[in-house]
């Protein structure tokens, strides 16, 4: 295994892995809070019970997303040194914010879960709003290094060194907007729709239980509403990519030729040898329309681009299907929650909405695993777009397969004991009778 | 002191903020040698206060260390890339430590079905003790001047930290952790046997740690001799480790005549001392022998920015951290008799 591929591996691997426990960083907080706040107006004990499970699971999530985005933060120089030699002044700013944004987190993290009981209601919910606060703030902030990696700016490039740094102007990179909203909204609806799958497969079981009931209220209202306007988000960030990256705009469609009225395609594969995409659904002068606004805008191709300034254009492609295809889906189940909860005026509980809560829980995760390759993968070569190639970034170091093979170990030793933790949790959740003789106790 | 250049107060931020995650995030590495450590009658006991203590704020001393990675990729890009390189394999098998103990620490705080609880605690314990020797390995390499600093140099993976100074520097840096956190133990209960336990820990680890000081001057004389040279050759530097000598004796009169309040406050400026004495004498190299804190810094308007930065969120930073210890530690300073409930 080559060097490069070796490293290219490991950061896709250790960024594929912490993502999941950054997302549920950035949304589980928030349902925590909505579940606090409901008990502090209502005192229902059924919501104090839900958002101590919930902190429960943060804690253990929490810990692990700490340590895995430690490894990231030397992997930027283990594997890419001179990426952080060249981007370290520009990117920095966005880095060092991100520090203390971890940091409020994580003190906040300790008194919420540590502090039921130690401090007043009040100061409590308050440290729970602060970390939901922080771990959105650290999301944005981190995104605003990624998308600068794709439309680099604060910075004028002499030779192949940067001078006039602007790290202000770095920040707000043109593509910054677009890739934070739609990140946090990703968190939101991933979380949210995962929470409502796991309660609603449980609630099944129980019907009457009022713990999963609540449970699963919040996470569909807040993985419903993300959900909803997660395409819209995604209709914006593409028309960024399309002003911007135009490789990645053409590998994302599988569009081989410039052309206009280009055709919005939906599903196939492309096939680069003979530069056409087949197997698609074509809807006429869709991608056209979707970009620009112009059924008759020009798209650019492929073939503008020399052949070794081209993403791998079969998983570019592949990735952005998976990633549409979830969010379609999930913006279709929560549309179907919301109308069932209306009609019902309460917490949906239909049997087959339940079931199908349950098995596209999960999708969410996959989006966002999906679109993140679309993002890393669809800027290849390079590794800061138009300014350095990936193959000049990588480490002199030799022999990465080993500490390649070592991570991945160690990040499926660690999978697979959190599931297990997660699924014990579970279990042992309050059962219906209990969740009655408590709440019977209160009154 | 006349006006700093920016770089220089960026790499001081450095070094306060290195200081910081050892004297609090090096601590909880310290107690998990002790949990691994655990002998005796009250070995639960012991276990239970270690676990007690670090629960809380374990998360937020760790990011002390991110924080220190963040201002030296930005203010020292050079810097960055040279330590990361050369040092790909002690830090990558420093970084797996760091795993491991983190997850493993909080796995067994919410392990529901306690059975499993001894293995946790192995796999807490065990990167606690490898893990600081690696982070002081890493030090220790650098101070030797032996890292490669400019990309068309050959680096060799093993050769610039397999060797008696950087491994010293290690085993170094364990004892101090254990030497903080068997200090800060003693606060920790109000039950005089648990902390008779911690003392006779602090005491040992204490005289350990005076021992490996000598033994890593010796070797920094052939090993690191521009650090050497640098701790001699100013007046500055007989001062420091008359302070520091002062320093570890009043640490050790503390424990002995049980002014655990004493000690703690002691030991704090001790270890402060000797990595203040350290960073003192490798200036104004900050990775020796070619990269200096000016040569190498980042443009003078990233690192103002970066100074900006850092003085706003400490604004945060500072009262926050003040409020988890408030709620958390309070008890450590109180004498144990008028504890409730313990
Ligand atoms: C819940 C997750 C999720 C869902 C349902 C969607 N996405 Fe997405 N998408 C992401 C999660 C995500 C992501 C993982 O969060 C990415 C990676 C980088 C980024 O900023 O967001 C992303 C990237 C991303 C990009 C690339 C941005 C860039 O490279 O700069 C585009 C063009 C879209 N998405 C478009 C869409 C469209 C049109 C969707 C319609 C349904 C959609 N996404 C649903
Ligand atoms: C888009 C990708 C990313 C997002 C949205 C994200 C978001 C987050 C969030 C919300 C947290 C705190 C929650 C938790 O601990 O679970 C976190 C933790 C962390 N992340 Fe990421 N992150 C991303 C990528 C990265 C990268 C590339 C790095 C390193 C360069 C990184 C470094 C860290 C570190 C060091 C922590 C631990 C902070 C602590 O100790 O509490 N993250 N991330
Ligand atoms: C957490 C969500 C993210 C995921 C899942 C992700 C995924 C990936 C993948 C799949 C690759 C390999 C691409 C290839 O070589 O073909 C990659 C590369 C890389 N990513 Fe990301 N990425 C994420 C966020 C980020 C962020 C926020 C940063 C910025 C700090 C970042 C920095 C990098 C770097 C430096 C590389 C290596 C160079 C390259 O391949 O271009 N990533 N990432």
């Amino acid at each position: 295994m080559s060097n490069l591929l070796a490293a290219r591996l490991q950061m896709a691997m250790s960024l594929g892995f912490h993502i999941i426990f950054a997302v549920i960083g950035i949304a589980l907080p928030l349902m925590m809070v909505i579940a606090e706040a409901f008990w502090i107006r209502t005192g229902e004990d059924v919501y104090r019970v839900l958002a101590r499970r919930w902190a429960r699971g943060a804690a253990i999530l929490f810990a692990v997303g700490a340590v895995s985005g430690t490894v990231l933060s030397f992997e930027l120089g283990l594997l890419w040194p001179r990426f952080m030699e060249f981007s370290g002044p520009i990117i920095g700013l966005g880095f060092a914010l991100e520090g203390f944004a971890f940091f409020t987190e994580a003190i906040f993290l300790g008194i919420y879960i540590y502090g039921w009981g130690r401090i007043s209601p009040a100061a409590h919910l308050a440290a729970g709003i602060v970390i939901a606060v922080s771990g959105a703030a650290s999301g944005v902030l981190v995104v605003s290094v990624n998308s600068w990696m794709n439309t680099p700016s604060g910075f004028v490039l002499d030779g192949n060194r940067a001078t006039r740094i602007d790290p202000v102007a770095a920040l707000l990179n043109p593509a910054m907007a677009a890739e934070a909203l739609h990140m946090t909204l990703a968190a939101y609806a991933a979380v949210g729709l995962l929470a409502a799958g796991v309660h609603a497969a449980l609630l099944r079981k129980d019907r009457t239980n009022p713990f999963h009931r609540r449970a699963l209220a919040i996470a569909l209202a807040v993985g419903g509403v993300a959900s909803v306007a997660q395409p819209f988000s995604g209709d914006f960030a593409a028309r960024v990519v399309a002003r911007t990256q135009p490789a990645k705009l053409a590998s994302m469609e599988g569009q081989f030729h410039t052309q206009r009225h280009a055709p919005l395609r939906i599903g196939g594969v492309p096939d680069p040898r003979s530069g056409r995409t087949r197997f698609a659904l074509e809807i006429p002068s869709g991608l056209s329309i979707l970009a620009y606004q112009d059924a008759n805008a020009e798209v650019l191709g492929l073939n503008e681009f020399p052949p070794k300034d081209r993403p791998p254009v079969v998983v570019v492609h592949l990735a952005f299907q998976v990633m549409v295809a979830c969010g379609m889906v999930m913006m279709a189940v929560s549309i179907w929650a919301a109308c069932a909860a209306w009609r019902c005026r309460g917490v949906p509980d239909g049997s087959r909405l339940l079931v199908v809560l349950a098995l596209t829980g999960p999708l969410g995760l996959v989006a966002i695993e999906a679109g993140w390759t679309v993002t890393e993968v669809g800027r290849q070569p390079w590794i800061i777009h138009k300014v350095m190639r990936t193959t000049d970034a990588v480490t002199s170091v030799t022999g990465l397969w080993l500490s390649l093979l070592v991570y991945t170990i160690l990040y499926l030793v660690l999978g697979v004991i959190v599931v297990r933790l997660l699924m014990a949790q579970f279990q042992s959740s309050p059962g219906a009778n209990e969740m009655a003789v408590r709440s019977g106790s209160k009154t | 002191m006349t006006a700093m250049a920016p770089s220089q107060v960026v790499a001081t931020a450095i070094l306060f903020a290195l200081t910081l995650y050892v004297l609090f995030g090096g601590a909880d590495f310290g107690a998990g040698v002790w949990d691994l450590l655990a002998r005796g009658p009250r070995a639960t006991a012991q276990r239970e206060v270690i676990s007690h203590a670090i629960g809380p704020v374990w998360e937020a001393n760790h990011v002390w260390l991110i924080i220190v990675i963040v201002l030296l990729f930005t203010g020292f890009p050079a810097a960055f890339a040279s330590i990361t390189t050369n040092l790909h394999v002690p830090l990558s098998m420093m970084l797996v430590g760091i795993v491991l103990r983190g997850s493993a620490f909080t796995f067994r705080s919410y392990d529901n079905a306690k059975l499993n609880d001894r293995r946790w605690d192995r796999r807490f314990s065990w990167p606690s003790v490898v893990t600081p020797v690696l982070l002081g390995i890493v030090i220790g390499a650098i101070a030797t001047g032996r890292l490669a600093t400019r990309p068309e140099q050959p680096v060799s993976l093993f050769s610039v930290w397999l060797t008696p100074f950087p491994l010293a520097v290690g085993l170094f840096a364990l004892a101090i952790f254990s030497f903080l956190a068997a200090v800060y133990l003693t606060l920790e209960t109000a039950d005089p046997s648990l902390q008779d336990d911690f003392r006779r820990r602090s005491l040992i680890s204490g005289v350990t740690v005076g021992i490996l000081a000598y033994v890593v001057y010796i070797l920094a004389r052939t090993e690191a001799p521009l650090v050497v040279r640098g701790l001699g050759a100013s007046s500055w530097g007989f001062v420091v480790r008359v302070a520091t000598g002062t320093f570890a004796i009043v640490t050790l009169a503390g424990l002995w005549f049980r002014r655990y309040q004493v000690a703690r406050a002691a030991v704090m400026v001790q270890v402060t001392l000797i990595l203040w004495g350290c960073a003192l004498a490798q200036y104004p190299y900050i990775v020796p022998p070619d990269l200096t804190v000016s040569g190498s810094a980042a443009p003078p308007q990233v690192q103002r920015l970066l100074i900006v930065t850092l003085a706003a969120g400490s604004l945060i930073l500072f009262p926050s951290i003040y409020y988890l210890f408030r709620i958390f530690k309070v008890h450590t300073f109180h004498p144990a008799s008028n504890r409730p409930g313990e």
